[in-house]
């Protein structure tokens, strides 16, 4: 199985919000509904803060909760890879995987019902794109690759810097990684 | 300090601020499936037993309800739906991991199953309606052939009837992204709950002060056991996570504290617990308000579970963008 993964530094993020602009466009979400937002996490005691921004999506679980959870078989991996995907042809509109989602990524797409969701772009991803959030960052802090290739961009950094990912206590192997 | 706050828009319709994707056409679901496994418990097992004297009610009368009272539930499950015209793909596939795919298809055994049940009952239970089964064509043969084979349906029915009430539950447990609904002992909780409200309708149904007698007695334990299930559920959470310690949280002193005690449990278990006992130590005329009760409770018990399960979450943004305020802007 290839393992994508998408790897922000919070470190160089200055929370824009281009990558959330960036997926609109390039997904056509409607007005209302966003596939990807922009977290401001503020810690510690005035004068001792530190802020980090995260751009955070659906995190393409290795384990997906909202997957095993689809009783129809709509949420399913893309070809061999860990990328998530709802087969609108498929979706009852049930609603099972947005409450069995624990990062809360999944909308239903109005007016027609089914559920939709953060796509990595599967189809730049075709033909050897990077995801449109990850294009269009002006600060280049968003990078997207195989996680399976040890020289690839995206594991030489997960070999270098430390980093985290959200939630991994729910057992569901998110991909995306955060550098701090 | 940790203080996280979303600086670009999130406002998904039903998502956010938390989540409003079920609601009561949900609960309705949950509780008349749960309701409809007691009916078929209850009529099976007087059938096996053979307590065509001392619960004619249960024994002949009771399995026809169950096919309506799904129905209903089947409906407001449907109205639930999202991408409605897509319906049939929950039987394009089965997928083992899912509890609604499991859900789907007991749906699908157990609806011929409750449909030859209730025939085999029919010319005893409802003379009139099995009348007319007889005008209609193989209709006295599809009559014969369910009382012929009446035992083995009942044996039948008990299984799946325990399936579909514990999978009521399951359903919701098995979401282990909501930390309310997180424990295994929601599945128990909610069969135990199908089969107390359903003892409350056959005390509603039954003729007999016998019958009635008996349900009470039933509906009494029942009620006891689903007690110690929630005693149980709350430790269980209590017990447990971050999330959970937070989920439980809102019925132990948070906003859904009364709510949770003096809408469901107080009116829903504890009344028609000490109602149920007046009734057998002999002191008439609260059966029927105590069965009304329990229904309620039943509802209650769904309702509230289903409203607290999307009420706790994983990830908790201070939510800062209000579609509200972009009206502001409109002169």
């Amino acid at each position: 199985m290839i393992t994508y993964a998408m790897v922000i530094d919070t470190r160089t993020c200055i929370g824009c919000g281009d990558c959330v602009v960036a997926c609109k466009n390039e997904n056509s979400v409607p007005a209302g509904l966003n596939r990807d937002w922009v977290v401001e996490e503020t810690r510690g005691e005035y004068p001792h803060l530190s802020t980090e921004f995260r751009s955070e999506r659906c995190n393409h679980c290795a384990h997906a909760t909202c997957v095993t959870n689809c009783p129809t078989g709509a949420s399913h991996y893309w070809k061999d890879t860990n990328i998530v995907l709802v087969a609108a042809e498929k979706c009852t509109g049930c609603k099972a995987c947005i409450a069995a989602c624990p990062y809360d990524a999944r909308l239903i797409m109005h007016p027609d019902g089914y559920i939709d969701k953060c796509t990595f772009c599967h189809h730049r991803v075709d033909q050897g794109l990077d995801p449109a959030c990850v294009s269009s960052c002006p600060t280049h802090c968003m990078h997207f690759g195989v996680l399976n290739d040890a020289d690839s961009l995206v594991s030489r950094l997960l070999r270098t810097r430390n980093y985290k990912a959200l939630l991994t206590e729910t057992g569901n192997e998110p991909n995306v990684y955060y550098l701090v | 300090m940790v203080e996280e706050v979303l600086v670009t828009a999130r406002f998904n319709a039903k998502v956010d601020p938390s989540l409003t994707i079920w609601s009561w056409e949900i609960a309705v679901y949950l509780f008349l499936g749960g309701l409809t496994a007691g009916i078929m418990c209850f009529a099976a097992w007087s059938l096996l037993a053979d307590k065509d004297k001392e619960l004619p009610f249960a024994h002949n009368r009771f399995a026809l309800w169950a096919p309506i009272v799904l129905s209903v539930g089947m409906t407001t499950l449907f109205l639930d739906l999202e991408h409605k015209l897509y319906v049939f793909r929950f039987y394009t596939s089965f997928q083992p991991a899912s509890p609604m795919s499991w859900g789907a298809w007991i749906l699908v055994l157990v609806y011929p199953l409750m449909v030859l049940q209730v025939f085999s009952t029919l010319r005893r239970g409802y003379p009139v309606l099995a009348g007319w089964t007889e005008k209609i064509p193989f209709g006295t043969g599809l009559l014969e052939f369910c009382e012929r084979w009446r035992r083995p349906i009942a044996w039948w029915v008990i299984p799946l009837a325990v399936g579909l009430g514990i999978y009521t539950g399951v359903l919701l447990s098995a979401l282990s992204a909501r930390p309310f609904w997180n424990s295994g002992v929601l599945g128990p909780l909610f069969l135990v709950s199908g089969l107390s409200t359903a003892s409350a309708l056959a005390i509603i149904g039954a003729r007999q002060a016998g019958e009635k007698h008996f349900f009470a007695r039933t509906d009494l334990t029942l009620i006891g056991v689903e007690l110690m299930l929630i005693a149980l559920f709350l430790i269980n959470l209590s017990t447990g996570t971050e999330q959970q310690l937070a989920a439980v949280h809102m019925v132990m002193g948070g906003t859904y504290t009364v709510p949770f005690w003096a809408w469901f449990v107080l009116p829903g278990l504890l009344i028609p617990l000490v109602l149920e006992a007046f009734e057998l130590r002999g002191i008439r005329g609260f059966a029927m308000i105590a069965s009304v009760l329990v229904l309620y409770g039943g509802f209650m018990l769904r309702y509230l579970t289903v409203e607290l399960g999307q009420l706790s979450r994983w990830t908790d943004y201070g939510i800062q963008f209000d579609p509200q305020l972009l009206l502001r802007l409109t002169p």
